[in-house]
C-alpha cells in the first residue's frame, strides 16, 4: 500500500536553528533517505519551503482568488513529505517513527486513495 | 410434551453456551479467510441461527465450534459464489476446508482479531465498539445502550472503524515481538475500560451496562488463555475478578453507594475472589510486576480482610507507592493519599492531598474534594470537612454519588 508521510513541525524552530544544527539535521535526513531507499520503500520525498513562501488559490464564481500564506494558520506546518510503498499501516508507522522530524514534530500517515 | 420442551431448553442452552465460547472464534476465522468483516459477522450470525434450527433435530454436534465455523464458511462460500466480484476471494475460501477449519494450528485467530480491534490507529471509542461487536458478539443496539448513545451513532462508529481497517491498511495479525508490549497494553486498556464502564453503572437506567463487567471478564479470560506468558494479561483478569466480587455489595437496595469500609463482606463473591487470587499468584510468580498485577494485589488485600478494621493498609500503601512509580498519574497519587491516610494517619494523607490540590492537576475532580473531606472529618475538622463535601457534591457526576455525599454532609453536621 502507498502512504504519504506528512512531516508537520513548527517551522519557526527550524528557522531559528544555527547553521551547524541545520547541517546536522540535514545529515540525519540524508541518512534516513539512504536507508529507506535501500529498503526499497521510498517512492519520493521532498522538503518544502516555509509557509511564508506559500500562496493559496481558490476559484469562486469563476474568479481566481489568490492570497499570500498557507491555507490554515496552525502551530505546526507541513515542512516536507515522503511517499512510501509498504506492506501495511504498521510498516508505515514504523517508517514514520524513523523520520528525524518525528522527534519534535508530528508525522501524519495518510493512505493514498488508489483509483 | 415436557420431554420436547426440556430438549428444546437443552439445545437452546447449548447454542447460548456455544455463542459465548465460539462466536469470536467463528468471526475471527471468517475474517481471516474472507478478509470481509461484515460478511464474517453476517455468516457467523447465520450459522448460529441454523444451529437453533438444526441442533434440536440432529442433536448438538460433538464439536459445536467446528460445526459453526464450517457452517459459517459454507454460507460465505455461497454468498461469494453468487457475487461475481467474489471470484478471487472464493478461491481463497475454497482452499480452507475440512473440520480443522477453526484451527489453523499456528495462532488462534481470536488473538489476531483482538489485536486488530485494539489497533492504535483506531480511536479508543472505535476499539471498544469493535471489540464488543466482533469479539463479544453484542448487537449494535446493545452496544449503543451500554454507552448511552443512539443506535445510529454506534452503527456509524462501527462502519467507520471497519472502513478504516480496510482503507488505512491495518493488518489482521498479532503484532511482531518488538511491537507486542505496546500493543498488548492497548488491548488490556480496552478490556479495563469495558469493565469500568459496567462497574460504574449504578441506577436502573444504567443497569444494562452491568453486563459489560461480565463481557470484560470473559474477554480477559480468553486473552489470558491465549497469552499465558503475559503476566499483565493474567494480572488484569485477577484484578477484574477481585473487583467484580464486590459489585453486589457496593450498592444498597436503594441503589446508593456503600463505601468499602461499610460493605457487608459476606455478600462478596467468594468464588470470584478465589479465582482472582489464584490468577494473581500465577502472574506474580513470573516476577515481572506491572500496573494490573499491583492493582490486583491491592484488591487482594481488601479481599483478604474479613472486616474493614482488619485491612492491611501498610501493605496497600506500599503497593500504591509501587503503582505511582509505574503509573505516575494524579488519580493514582490521589488513591495513594487515601491509603497513606489509612496507614500513617489522616494528617499525612491530607498533606499529600494538599500537594495534589496545589498542583492543579485534578482541578474539578469531585473525588479530590471528597477525599480531602474524608480526611478532614477524621481529623475532627468538621467545618472544613463540610465545605469540602459541598464542593465535591457540586462536582459529582452521578445521582448515586450525590446521594452519598449528601449523607456525608448530614453526618458531618450531626456528630458535633
Amino acid at each position: 500500500m502507498r502512504y504519504i508521510l506528512l512531516i508537520c513541525e513548527d517551522e519557526t524552530a527550524a528557522q531559528a536553528a544555527s547553521p551547524a544544527e541545520g547541517e546536522a539535521m540535514m545529515a540525519e535526513y540524508m541518512k534516513f533517505g539512504d536507508e529507506m531507499g535501500k529498503r526499497g520503500v521510498l517512492k519520493s520525498g521532498e522538503r518544502l519551503r516555509p509557509t511564508t513562501d506559500a500562496t493559496t488559490v481558490q476559484v469562486r464564481n469563476d474568479k481566481v482568488l489568490t492570497s499570500d500564506g498557507p491555507f490554515a494558520e496552525t502551530k505546526e506546518q507541513i515542512g516536507g513529505f515522503y511517499l512510501v510503498d509498504c506492506k501495511d499501516v504498521d510498516e508505515a508507522i514504523e517508517i514514520a517513527a524513523k523520520i528525524p522530524g518525528a522527534r519534535f514534530g508530528t508525522i501524519e500517515v495518510r493512505p493514498i486513495w488508489e483509483m | 410434551m415436557t420431554g420436547h420442551a426440556d430438549l428444546r431448553a437443552d439445545v437452546e442452552g447449548a447454542v447460548v453456551a456455544a455463542f459465548h465460547s465460539d462466536w469470536a472464534r467463528v468471526v475471527a476465522t471468517l475474517i481471516r479467510v474472507t478478509g470481509d468483516w461484515d460478511l464474517a459477522e453476517e455468516c457467523a450470525q447465520d450459522a448460529f441461527a441454523r444451529a437453533l434450527e438444526r441442533w434440536p433435530r440432529d442433536g448438538v454436534p460433538r464439536n459445536p465450534g467446528a460445526w459453526l465455523t464450517t457452517t459459517a464458511r459454507n454460507r460465505a462460500l455461497d454468498r461469494l459464489r453468487r457475487a461475481a466480484t467474489g471470484a478471487a476471494k472464493l478461491q481463497e475460501v475454497a482452499v480452507i476446508s475440512g473440520p480443522d477449519v477453526s484451527d489453523d494450528g499456528v495462532e488462534d485467530d481470536r488473538l489476531r482479531l483482538i489485536f486488530t480491534c485494539c489497533h492504535p490507529a483506531l480511536s479508543r471509542d472505535a476499539q471498544v465498539a469493535l471489540t464488543l461487536r466482533t469479539l463479544a458478539g453484542l448487537t449494535t443496539a446493545e452496544i449503543a445502550r451500554a454507552f448511552l448513545v443512539p443506535e445510529s451513532t454506534m452503527a456509524q462508529r462501527l462502519v467507520r472503524a471497519k472502513h478504516k481497517i480496510r482503507n488505512a491498511g491495518i493488518p489482521y495479525r498479532v503484532p511482531p515481538a518488538y511491537q507486542l508490549p505496546e500493543r498488548t497494553g492497548a488491548v488490556l486498556a480496552v478490556l479495563y475500560l469495558l469493565f469500568n464502564e459496567g462497574y460504574s453503572a449504578t441506577t436502573g437506567a444504567e443497569l444494562v451496562r452491568g453486563g459489560l463487567c461480565a463481557e470484560a471478564i470473559r474477554l480477559a479470560r480468553t486473552l489470558g488463555g491465549l497469552m499465558p506468558d503475559e503476566p499483565e494479561a493474567i494480572g488484569l483478569l485477577a484484578l477484574l475478578l477481585l473487583t467484580d466480587a464486590r459489585r453486589v455489595a457496593r450498592l444498597d437496595d436503594a441503589g446508593d453507594i456503600v463505601p468499602l469500609e461499610e460493605q457487608d463482606r459476606t455478600r462478596w463473591d467468594a468464588d470470584s475472589i478465589a479465582e482472582g487470587l489464584e490468577h494473581l499468584d500465577a502472574a506474580l510468580r513470573r516476577g515481572q510486576p506491572g500496573p494490573y498485577q499491583v492493582q490486583a494485589a491491592i484488591a487482594a488485600c481488601h479481599a483478604a480482610a474479613h472486616d474493614a478494621s482488619a485491612t492491611d493498609w501498610v501493605e496497600i500503601a506500599a503497593l500504591y507507592n509501587e503503582l505511582v512509580r509505574m503509573v505516575p498519574t494524579p488519580v493514582v497519587e490521589l488513591n495513594r493519599a487515601v491509603a497513606v491516610g489509612m496507614a500513617d494517619g489522616p494528617e499525612t494523607g491530607l498533606r499529600l492531598v494538599d500537594g495534589l490540590e496545589r498542583s492543579g492537576a485534578l482541578a474539578g475532580y469531585h473525588l479530590l474534594s471528597a477525599t480531602r473531606a474524608d480526611l478532614l472529618r477524621r481529623l475532627g475538622r468538621r467545618v472544613e470537612a463540610a465545605v469540602a463535601y459541598r464542593v465535591a457534591l457540586s462536582l459529582a457526576a452521578t445521582d448515586a454519588e450525590r446521594r452519598y455525599l449528601t449523607r456525608r454532609i448530614a453526618q458531618t453536621s450531626e456528630t458535633g
